[in-house]
């Protein structure tokens, strides 16, 4: 009989990476379930494919021939039950299928919070493939959208739907957009934007019902102040939680996700989860026990594959790093820069007088350490700015070498001097800007 | 503003189809004090063939130009055939018979477009060109706000390989095929560019002066359309702008004024082996013959094959030639630019294009190599392989079909790219230094790939730039052209194209930038 394979549920990118990197490591058989699709495609590219920019196949990573050329078996199943003692699993055609270690990597599913007619035709969220589908299915019968909740999902479903020429609502709870993340400035320049292209923002504003027309299909929304607004579609993109409902009647400790400790694994023996749907039990400081991120995803992936390899790691993410777009607004954030700065924490914030461009340094009051960034219609160098967080270079340090860090093409306007100009204003300083360098720039990947 | 742009293509495709109907229009009569100035000109001894002309053409009056073309053909043909057999060697006309064929045609075309090349400039460049900006310039607005919008790509059958993509294929081969190969067909087109050309070179219009007008046009009308399109980026509208001003003054217009000159045709930037020709001997004798700018032409194109472009690919890649320069490449980044994603991204066509570039660049030192052997010797045989026969082989299949039909005519089949990536020897060697001895690199930005596929959807090259990116690597492939779109589309600032440091170039670290992990 054949050693049982080591189990991955869950094609995502965190499964993925760790397939990859323990196949390189390790000969043993794995198994990849998915009850999503039959290859591995990339989850953030989703909205390309409903705006024409590619089509399904572009947003998968890997030919279709590269995992059976790399011993990586699939299988396109649904696990319905996990018995650890007998370390088998059972998928949704009965059968039983035995496992050597498993990897539990189920991702995300869109919240729901009981709102009335949350389940009609025309209500979904935008997480999976199915969700694609189906809002594929329902976009020819949609002129008007409404879109509810004002975070990543929700910016970028607003501008597929734009894209397709629907006329967009676009509810959010807060009063400004996604500031729960971004300080006040940048979250206005957000909302400037958003309008700029013609969404129908709405702030401060909340679903209270969605109303069903004769047919089982959402006909129009009502808000929390009473207005009625007609639709034919429902975005719901309130964020997301960890898909666990499959374990729940396991003996796999749980909470909002699977528990783990810092090696990833869960209170079971040779169980392990991974990426969304894990939770950390001891979180980094500064850090949140469930980051639903790509990269957070993918680092779980390499380094429960050095474990499972035989070298044991810990789960480190190191400083973190997030990237997105807003219509045509990059994003990117090195390190932390709380949305309302407390104490020691202070922020510089320059903003173009009239591009969408802007930045915000945020620094310690006291030591002036450097402690994260965040660049709107700038591109960053991560490597750089990893390498000055890890070694806890002042603010003064990292201003200087703004046109090192810059990562823009070719050509295109820098900033650099106007961000200095204002910041030596601020801080009373004549800091003078570190020329472009390949000595900087490289140190940092050679060290 | 939708309403404007179905009227721009309403006149866009009047204009096309009055330029196609073109044709059709006119007579065709060469009189005998015509025929007697073709016959000196062209040096013609074959009385056969002039007897036969004579009887069969000469007087008579058609009122298209293909049974026109046949009688000459079938004149020149059953002329050389005797003669061959004759053996006499002098009588025969040496002439491709559809080029003989249309410089007989271009004197005996009478009639409404050449009285009339005005008008009829108007009615087709005209009204395509017009058409065409009423189509463009709306995108101004309805795109909204500055930004690569590539909506809808995939939704479009012109630009998905739907049935306006394999109409618009059908059409450019036609085009390309009538080009190279039947000329005598096309005299009325040359007719409407006869004044532009006299007013540059002072001759009248080739086939090849109306295809540099053409080619031209086509590259402003679709240079403004990328303007729009990439209006947020600095980058590529500098390389239009490159592109553009190469097209128009170096291969257009500078070649033109050396004729009007007495100089020999030279288009500065043409550098040899896609200049295949250069080494040829009549190409030698000429520029020897014309003195002392003709020997500088000969040592420039030498320096620049040789010194100008090596060490350029060296600094910034290959792409201050293929993407900044280019001819072919000023086309494939204007007119080709809404099918750069047509291009195939498999491992299997990677294989296929390394295999055929490089076949194409070998065949092409070779075949130059014999070129220079007989002209230095003077033997027209080289073991037994004729010297002329592999030139005809390589400018039939490398130089018209390969260049013309398939690099332009596949566009909306196989990408924008095709020439340059499969057939292109220049890109080929280009290639080679720009993989082994460059400074240029595409640097992926640490860990913030999310593997969207943008990149590798929009290299026109094929270049699965995401494989790359996705693993932390930096990106050095010898056929990336440096366009920059990668960098453009990417939506998470991942991609950036940089001249730096030879060490550290090939970059890979084993895990992406973030994880810190002990």
């Amino acid at each position: 009989m054949n050693a049982p394979p080591v189990i991955v549920i869950g094609n995502g990118i965190t499964g993925i990476t760790f397939a990859r990197n323990f196949r390189k490591k390790s000969s043993k058989p794995i198994l990849i379930i998915s009850k999503e699709t039959p290859y591995f495609f990339s989850r953030t590219a989703i909205m390309y494919v409903y705006m024409g920019h590619l089509r399904w196949e572009d947003t998968q990573p890997y030919e279709n021939t590269f995992w059976e050329k790399n011993k990586l078996d699939l299988l396109q199943g649904t696990v319905t039950h996990i018995n650890p003692k007998e370390k088998n699993i059972r998928l949704s055609d009965e059968s039983i299928l035995s496992y050597d270690s498993l990897i539990i990597a189920t991702g995300s599913i869109p919240n729901k919070f009981g709102w009335p007619g949350e389940n009609l035709r025309g209500v979904q969220g935008l997480y999976s493939k199915q969700d694609l589908d189906s809002l594929e299915d329902y976009s020819a019968s949609t002129n008007k959208a409404v879109i509810v909740g004002g975070g990543l999902i929700g910016v970028e479903l607003a501008e597929m739907l734009h894209s397709r020429g629907k006329k967009v609502i676009f509810l959010v709870r807060e009063n400004s957009f996604w500031n729960n993340v971004l300080p006040k400035g940048e979250s206005e320049l957000i909302n400037q934007h958003i309008l700029e292209h013609g969404i129908d923002l709405r702030l401060n504003t909340n679903l209270s019902e969605i109303i069903e027309d004769k047919t089982g299909r959402v006909k129009a929304i009502r808000t929390d102040s009473g207005e009625i607004i007609s639709c034919q579609f429902v975005g719901l993109t309130v964020g997301v939680r960890p898909n666990i409902d499959f374990i729940n009647n396991t003996d796999i400790a749980t909470n909002r996700g699977i528990l783990v400790n810092k090696y990833l694994e869960t209170n079971q023996s040779s169980i392990y989860a991974i990426g969304d749907c894990s939770e950390q039990q001891e979180p980094q400081t500064g850090r949140r026990s469930i980051e639903a991120v790509w990269y957070t995803g993918r680092m779980m992936g390499e380094t429960l594959a050095q474990t499972l390899t035989g070298n044991k790691k810990t789960y480190n993410p190191g400083h973190w790093f997030n990237s997105a777009k807003f219509f045509d607004i990059e994003y990117q954030t090195y390190g932390l820069v709380a949305p309302q700065p407390t104490k020691p924490e202070k922020h510089f914030h320059w903003k173009h007088p009239n591009k969408n461009v802007a930045i915000t340094l945020s620094y310690n009051e006291n030591t002036k350490q450097f402690l994260g960034i965040n660049t709107f219609g700038i591109r960053m160098r991560h490597e750089l700015l990893n390498k000055i967080l890890c070694e806890k270079k002042s603010v003064f340090y990292m201003i200087e070498q703004l046109a090192n860090c810059n990562f823009d093409s070719e050509f295109f306007k820098t900033y650099e001097e106007k961000i200095l100009l204002k910041f030596n204003q601020d801080f009373n300083t004549n800091i003078k800007l570190k020329k472009k360098s390949w000595k900087v720039i490289f140190n940092n990947i050679i060290s | 503003m939708k309403l404007l742009q179905k009227i721009g293509l309403g006149i866009f495709l009047i204009g096309l189809s009055l330029f196609c109907s073109l044709v059709l229009l006119g007579k065709y009569k060469l009189n005998p004090k015509e025929f007697q100035r073709v016959i000196y000109a062209k040096g013609i001894k074959s009385e056969l063939f002039i007897n036969s002309l004579n009887t069969s053409l000469v007087g008579k009056e058609f009122s298209e130009p293909f049974s026109f073309s046949l009688h000459i053909i079938t004149a020149v043909k059953e002329a050389n055939k005797i003669h061959k057999k004759n053996r006499e060697w002098g009588k025969v006309i040496w002439d491709k018979p559809h080029s003989l064929s249309h410089d007989v045609a271009k004197i005996a075309g009478k009639g409404i477009v050449k009285e009339n090349k005005f008008l009829f400039w108007l009615l087709t460049f005209g009204l395509g060109i017009l058409g065409s900006l009423l189509y463009i310039l709306p995108n101004l607005i309805l795109l909204g706000p500055p930004g690569i919008k590539n909506n809808g790509i995939y939704f479009s059958s012109s630009t998905n390989r739907g049935f306006l993509g394999w109409f618009v294929f059908l059409f450019l081969v036609t085009f390309y095929i009538v080009l190279y190969f039947f000329p005598d067909y096309i005299v009325n087109w040359t007719y409407i560019v006869d004044p532009i050309s006299q007013s540059i070179s002072g001759n009248l219009a080739s086939q090849w002066f109306l295809y540099g007008f053409l080619y031209c046009v086509v590259m402003i009308v679709m240079a403004i359309r990328m303007y729009i399109k990439y209006r947020n980026n600095m980058h590529q509208i500098l390389r239009t702008t490159s592109v553009l001003f190469f097209q128009i003054v170096f291969a257009f217009l500078i070649p033109e004024i050396l004729v009007r000159f007495d100089k020999p045709w030279y288009d500065f930037k043409n550098a040899f082996p896609l200049d295949y020709d250069f080494f040829f001997s009549w190409n030698l004798n000429s520029l020897i013959s014309s003195g002392g700018f003709g020997i500088f032409i000969l040592v420039w194109g030498i320096v620049l094959t040789l010194v100008i472009v090596p060490v350029m690919v060296y600094f910034f890649g290959k792409r201050w030639y293929c993407s900044w320069v280019c001819g072919c490449g000023g086309l494939a980044e204007t007119l080709g630019d809404p099918f750069r994603h047509l291009s195939n991204k498999s491992i299997g066509a990677w294989k296929l294009e390394r295999w055929m570039v490089h076949s194409v660049l070998l065949f092409s030192i070779v075949m130059t190599g014999l070129t220079l052997y007989s002209y230095f010797t003077g033997s027209q045989n080289v073991i037994g392989i004729k010297t002329q026969t592999i030139q005809n082989i390589y400018g039939f299949l490398i130089g018209s079909v390969f260049a013309g039909v398939i690099g332009t005519g596949f566009y909306p089949i196989f990408g924008n790219r095709v020439w340059c990536r499969f057939g292109c020897p220049l890109a080929a060697y280009l290639g080679l230094i720009q993989r082994f001895k460059s400074r240029f690199r595409i640097t992926t930005n640490g860990g913030q790939c999310i593997s969207c596929g943008n990149c590798s959807t929009y290299c026109e090259m094929g270049i699965d730039v995401r494989a790359y990116a996705q693993k932390g690597q930096n990106i050095v492939r010898s056929s990336c052209v440096g366009c920059g779109v990668c960098s453009a589309v990417c939506p998470r600032g991942v991609l950036k194209l940089e001249n730096g440091p030879l060490e550290n170039r090939f970059f890979s670290p084993e895990f992406p930038s973030g994880n810190s992990f002990k």
